[in-house]
């Protein structure tokens, strides 16, 4: 085992850890650690944009912007968190522009904008074009100039390092970070990263359902690590399912398809979404959209021969324009579906696509103990982060905006702190519980197979915690998350080595899965009420007097060691907004 | 209430109906932890000819052998983690699919070329992030920043749009026969960043990193065997790309 010690320690490279390294290596000695290559994150995959009110291409302001993030978020968001969004936004897409991001852009030469989902002029009078984009492929830019910057600033990386615990000490009577211990995949071997201030920005969990718009390493690995150790989680039953992505498969289709005039068609050919938001028709939130989409089905008009699918039409656009704005997602269609979207419909489905939930934080990207405690030295920004700017459902193109604003902020915050503070003293022998971890796999003897647990895993959730939820489905889902758990402890790897195991790291992000799906299922449950991402047929409305509040989940585990879910609520903040009702 | 007409659907797309065949995948295996000796080893598995060749790949390690080692993440061509050798050339195992490659005959599937293998498909990726680092790839300008966006014509963002596209897979740089060769050549990829930012009008190093390039190791060695463009899963025009950094090195105007 290693030892190293320095003043800031980042977890992942996405957009949000390196945005939180470009600041802190500029102030404190930082080091980023992080499971994939960083250009490999997942951010790389984001398409349509990131809001913000530049007013390039016609009226817009932050308070615009602030509002449709209220309404879209479903009166769950923390108003001042949002108000930071909507402000830091135009500072955060100039700065990517002056760090050399290619945006597109208007005749005049500033950035283009493009509508996009719930972004709308004058408190929802009409879409407005608020997407600052790089074709669909705005992630991919956004990642690709963040590491740029990366190399630029000289900033120190341990690529394929799993980080798989999150150290705290007691200093007079407080909970501190102290530190993470990693595994190295190449040589196996463990390492403790000593730190006074610790980022999370690990990314999101949308690998427990099977239908996914997520890679297969965003496993919460981040979540599930801070969960074992008493951080609670917040609002972890608001998933978002994205309304377009490739049938079957999962693979996303941005929301800038009908940002650029495609429109949705049941199999009538009907553009159905005009009867559920008849103002923004096809660009309504998604939360709405995949219900609209997943009532049509229900009701008998969906597509193909099991009517389980509905379409995305870009047939009316004209080519040029689809190679100009959207050449990735054509060839997606192209490749995976052998279908030519300028003549052909794309069969589509909802999409499970982002985690509006996670490690509770302020505005200062500290994380929280409880409802009113910080945890010194322990931040997190980015999808593993709950603000929450995102409310009960996210607005698209308000996460890579989340990931720069919050990954900056989170950046700053712990290298100033850094700057002032003292190592906390690690845990004595830091390293066990990783290292009993990986023996206890490592050694496992058990017939049951990681692959088969995780796919019942991913039906069960599919079934039971998507976009339609009741109290039996739920109740179906805890309890097979129970089993699945308990089959969990009979699992064993076939590889032993120590080399590139990612045999035992499936492993390991299985039980994350298993973890994080049941805090999911759980809040679900206890949550009567339909807000947002998260609807219960058994309870249709939103019920404000006793659910406008965020759930908190915490771990607790009892004198024999059994564990159990522990659910308590925290208030949302209002500042400008009361709640109305949600309509487009 | 706008209706349209959705002509042949169904047609479009192939029903999705699953229909299993039998495949053979050849793959180069290798595990210093186990023997110094790279060996093939033959896996027969029943799989939709639709999916994709990271399908088969996890089918194989999920179902048959958890030692099977690769990396992979997005599965959809965007991450850049799984290019490999397959059936003889570089490709993203996530972008192709078993139908297009002749499934009647074994699918081999090795390591890319010219770079360490660590363990079966995994290699040292070093070298190549390290030839990349090299070219300054990132934005260099003087003087005050302005207040808001440095303004670009789209004439002028065109002008490099196709090598922005590259996700660092090394697919180009290892199908290189002049890198297979000799690991001090830059190599496409590098070469094709460096493109990237040459041809930025919002950018002021191009002098310095076509002084870089002019290296012994540089541009020059490129042969023009096309295997770049043919490699590349992001369809960037590598050699072209190549073609127009030494035409700048002669001109210096770029
Ligand atoms: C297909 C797709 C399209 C999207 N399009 C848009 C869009 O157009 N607009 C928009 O605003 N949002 C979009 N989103 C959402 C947005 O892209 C993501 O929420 C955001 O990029 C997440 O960034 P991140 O930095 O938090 O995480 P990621 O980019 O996922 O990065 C996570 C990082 O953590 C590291 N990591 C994870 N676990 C560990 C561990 N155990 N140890 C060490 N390191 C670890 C990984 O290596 C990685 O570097 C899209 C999402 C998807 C999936
Ligand atoms: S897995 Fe990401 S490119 Fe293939």
């Amino acid at each position: 085992m290693q030892i190293h010690k320095y003043d800031t320690v980042i977890v992942g490279a996405g957009g949000a850890g390196m945005r939180a390294a470009i600041e802190a290596t500029k102030r404190s000695r930082t080091a980023v650690l992080t499971k994939l290559y960083p250009t490999r994150s997942h951010t790389g995959a984001a398409q349509g944009g990131m809001a913000a009110a530049l007013a390039n291409v016609e009226e817009d302001n932050w308070e615009w912007h602030t509002f449709d993030t209220v309404k879209g978020g479903d009166f769950l968001v923390d108003q001042d968190a949002a108000e930071i969004l909507a402000k830091e936004a135009i500072d955060s897409v100039l700065d990517l522009e002056k760090m050399g991001l290619p945006f597109n852009r208007t005749p005049d030469g500033t950035i283009d904008q493009r509508r996009f989902g719930g972004h709308t002029r004058n408190h929802g009078e009409a879409p407005v074009r608020r997407s600052c984009y790089a074709a669909d492929r705005t992630g991919h830019m956004i990642l690709q100039t963040l590491y740029q910057a990366c190399v630029k600033e000289g900033v120190e990386f341990y690529n394929e390092f799993y980080v798989l615990d999150v150290l705290l000490n007691e200093v007079d009577g407080v909970r501190k970070a102290s530190g993470v211990v990693a595994l190295e995949l190449a040589t196996g071997e463990l390492h403790v990263f000593q730190a006074k201030a610790i980022v999370f920005a690990s990314g999101g969990n949308g690998k427990f359902y099977k239908v996914s718009s997520n890679a297969h390493t965003l496993t919460g690995d981040g979540q599930a690590a801070a969960f074992r150790r008493g951080i609670p989680l917040e609002d972890m039953e608001f998933f978002q399912f994205h309304p377009t992505g490739i049938w079957k498969m999962g693979i996303l289709l941005t929301e800038g398809a009908r940002g650029e005039g495609g429109i949705l068609r049941n199999k009538d050919g009907e553009r159905f979404m005009e009867r559920y938001a008849p103002t923004i028709k096809d660009l309504a939130p998604r939360d709405m959209v995949s219900r609209s989409i997943y009532t049509e089905i229900r009701e008998g008009r969906g597509c193909g021969p099991d009517a389980d699918h509905v379409y995305l039409d870009l047939t009316h656009l004209p080519p040029e324009q689809l190679d100009a704005k959207l050449p990735d997602i054509t060839e997606f269609a192209r490749t995976y579906l052998g279908i030519e979207p300028y003549t052909d419909p794309i069969p589509i489905q909802p999409t499970a696509h982002y985690a509006m939930g996670g490690m509770p934080t302020n505005v200062r990207g500290e994380v929280l103990a409880n409802n009113t405690d910080v945890i010194p030295g322990l931040y997190a920004a980015g999808e593993v982060a709950c603000v929450s700017v995102h409310g009960a459902n996210r607005l698209g193109t308000n996460s890579l905006l989340d990931i720069n604003v919050f990954g900056r902020r989170a950046g700053i915050a712990a290298a100033e702190y850094a700057s002032t503070a003292d190592f906390v003293e690690l845990p004595e022998n830091p390293e066990e519980f990783v290292a009993g971890q990986v023996e206890m796999l490592r050694d496992a003897t058990g017939t049951e197979r990681v692959s088969d647990i995780r796919r019942e895993l991913q039906e069960t959730m599919d079934k039971n915690a998507m976009v339609f939820r009741t109290s039996e489905t739920l109740t179906e889902a805890r309890d097979e998350i129970a089993a699945l758990r308990e089959r969990y402890k009979g699992i064993s790897v076939q590889d032993k080595g120590r080399r590139f195991n990612t045999d035992l790291l499936e492993a390991i992000e299985l039980g994350n899965l298993l973890d994080l799906a049941e805090v999911l299922v759980v809040s679900a449950l206890a949550r009567k009420e339909s807000r947002g991402g998260h609807y219960r047929e058994d309870y249709p409305d939103r019920d404000d007097v006793n659910f406008m509040r965020h759930t908190m989940a915490y771990r607790e585990v009892d004198a024999d060691g059994n564990d159990s879910i522990r659910l308590d609520y925290k208030p949302v903040v209002q500042t400008r907004y009361q709640p109305m009702e949600r309509k487009y | 209430m706008s209706t349209a007409t959705v002509e042949k659907p169904e047609a479009a797309a192939d029903n999705g109906a699953s229909h299993k065949i039998t495949v053979t995948f050849r793959i180069r295996r290798f595990n210093p932890e186990v023997s110094a000796e790279a060996s093939w080893q033959d896996f027969v598995i029943d799989i939709d000819p639709k999916e994709r060749v990271l399908d088969a790949l996890h089918q194989i390690k999920w179902e048959e052998d958890g030692t099977l080692t690769f990396r992979r993440s997005c599965a959809h061509g965007i991450c850049g983690s799984d290019a490999m050798r397959i059936n003889g050339r570089n490709r993203l195992a996530c972008k192709t699919l078993i139908k297009d490659l002749n499934p009647a005959k074994p699918i081999s599937i090795e390591a890319i070329k010219g770079l360490t293998v660590l363990k079966d498909l995994i290699v040292d990726m070093e070298p190549f992030f390290q030839a990349y680092r090299d070219v300054m790839p990132f934005l260099v300008t003087s003087g005050n920043e302005p207040t808001r966006e440095r303004r670009q014509s789209a004439a002028d963002r065109e002008r490099f749009d196709d090598t922005t596209k590259c996700i660092l897979c090394a697919a180009c740089t290892s199908s290189c026969p002049v890198f297979w060769n000799d690991g001090q050549y830059f190599g496409p990829a590098a070469i094709v960043n460096a493109h990237r930012f040459i041809f930025d009008s919002r950018d002021e190093a191009g002098e310095q990193r076509l002084e870089i390039l002019n290296d012994k190791d540089g541009v020059w060695r490129c042969r023009t065997t096309f295997n770049c463009t043919d490699a590349c899963p992001r369809g960037i025009e590598v050699t072209k790309a190549i073609a127009e950094v030494k035409q700048a090195l002669i001109t210096r105007r770029f």
